[in-house]
């Protein structure tokens, strides 16, 4: 447990010490959310519905930016592999590395997404739950990214590669977390949205860290 | 008999079993295609409601089988290449997934096809035509990822993984989108058609599908020999057979 709070608050630490990185996929968050408006228009009814479903894919492609350098820095200056070498369990390191990464890159959307959220005249009722959707979904891609992102270590176009991996992954989580706003506007109820995305997040934490690291073996081998 | 699959598992072993059948699995599969596309063409009567058009179902719908076959069988060559580390296991994925990738797109394609006369657009976000087209998406993102890493080993190990966590994400994302489908609105059209079909078109389709089967296993005979003399070409037993003899590596 100690290594895991040690691993998360190194990422942390090193990620403040270059905020800029962090701070322009928020800002790319904001500016794709603000560019769906000007190309479709600005009818009040139109936003409200197309709202949820664009802060989804901005949150989704927002929480790929980062991906990138999940591993990145490390394996260029050698700590990754010191982290394969360590007598402790790789996968609590990468679950380490995936958590400040959803910290970095996810938290922060799911704290501006309602703010944006009223660009699109969503509700209030409508705003916690794109919230907690977010907050039960981004952790997800975090997850699914991360082994993407292993795979792809020092790979020719990684950045390009990462996103044709893990977008036909993400699917399922963007159909139920832009879903779920979705049914509730429409009065069904989101509940199901809700569990589901809940049980598409419990496997997604207990497996990834593992295939996550057992694809950062076959890529520093 | 005993099979000995540990034999088969040596390339070179492989490499002359695999020559031996792709003509013979070639040929069969011309016999079959032909056997199919008349009894599609020639002896199937027209549909009652469909008319002519419904015909493209004995190509649409063994392609659309073998695409997801295709797939389950790159995922039981990974897990064997991960859990066993043989050569030949990545080199068996790397062999399918152009024809698995051909397969989905021509589903996709001739599923277009089928649906303009019918349904009157090319295309309706279907939970079958969308999971198809994910499908599509995740053999291209394998064969990115495979042709992206130089180290022949570490692509081959890198495409298992992600082949296994796509082959476990096939389903959630079928159904996923499935569900995404019903609530949004209600299906305007459904592919689920009466499951009573008459015997002739049910062999016509039977013969179509054996036929994509021969086709596919020749294929991969033919394609995991050139891997596996592209990969080995430095080794002694590629260097003397006949039809290496002659060129420069």
């Amino acid at each position: 447990m100690n290594i895991l709070v040690t691993v998360v608050m190194r990422d942390l630490r090193l990620a403040m010490r270059r905020k800029s990185e962090v701070l322009s996929a928020m800002f790319f968050f904001v500016v794709v959310a603000a560019l769906f408006p000007l190309a479709i228009g600005p009818e009040p009814a139109m936003l409200r519905q197309i709202g949820p479903g664009v802060l989804w894919v901005g949150a989704l492609l927002a929480s790929m930016l980062a991906l990138s350098r999940l591993f990145e820095v490390d394996h260029r200056d050698g700590a990754l592999e010191q982290m394969l070498l360590s007598p402790h369990p790789l996968w609590l390191l990468v679950l380490g590395k995936m958590l400040a990464h959803w910290l970095l890159s996810g938290l922060p959307l799911v704290i501006l997404a309602p703010v944006l959220g009223l660009q699109f005249h969503l509700s209030p009722d409508e705003l916690a739950l794109l919230s907690l959707t977010l907050l039960l979904g981004t952790p997800v891609l975090s997850c699914i990214g991360a082994i993407g992102a292993a795979l792809t270590l020092g790979v020719r176009g990684g950045g390009v590669l990462i996103s044709l991996l893990v977008l036909p992954l993400f699917v399922p989580v963007l159909v139920f977390g832009a879903g779920a706003v979705q049914a509730l506007s429409s009065g069904l109820g989101a509940q199901a949205h809700v569990s589901i995305l809940l049980a598409l997040l419990l496997p997604a934490l207990f497996f990834s860290p593992w295939a996550c690291s057992a694809a950062l073996r076959i890529a520093l081998e | 008999m005993t099979i000995r699959w540990f034999y088969y598992a040596a390339p070179p072993n492989f490499y002359a079993l695999a020559g031996r059948l792709w003509p013979w699995l070639a040929a069969l599969a011309g016999i079959l295609a032909l056997a199919g596309l008349w009894i599609g063409f020639g002896l199937a009567p027209a549909d009652a409601q469909q008319g002519e058009g419904y015909r493209i179902i004995f190509v649409h719908v063994p392609v659309s089988w073998m695409s997801m076959i295709i797939y389950l069988a790159m995922a039981f060559w990974s897990i064997l290449g991960l859990t066993f580390n043989t050569r030949l296991s990545g080199m068996m994925t790397r062999a399918l997934a152009p024809t698995g990738a051909m397969f989905a797109f021509l589903s996709l394609w001739t599923g277009a096809l089928w649906g303009k006369p019918m349904w009157g657009a090319w295309w309706v976000w279907d939970a079958r035509l969308t999971s198809e087209l994910i499908l599509f998406f995740l053999y291209l993102g394998y064969m990115a990822l495979t042709s992206a890493i130089d180290d022949v080993r570490r692509a081959d190990r890198a495409g298992a993984l992600i082949a296994i966590v796509g082959a476990i994400n096939v389903p959630i994302i079928y159904f996923s989108v499935k569900w995404w489908n019903t609530l949004h609105q209600g299906a305007s059209v459904s592919l689920t058609r009466s499951p009573s079909m008459a015997q002739i078109m049910l062999w016509g389709m039977l013969l179509m599908a054996l036929a994509f089967w021969a086709y596919t296993l020749a294929i991969v005979c033919y394609r995991v020999r050139s891997l596996i003399i592209e990969r080995e070409r430095h080794a002694d037993w590629v260097q003397a057979l006949p039809e290496v003899a002659g060129v420069k590596s």
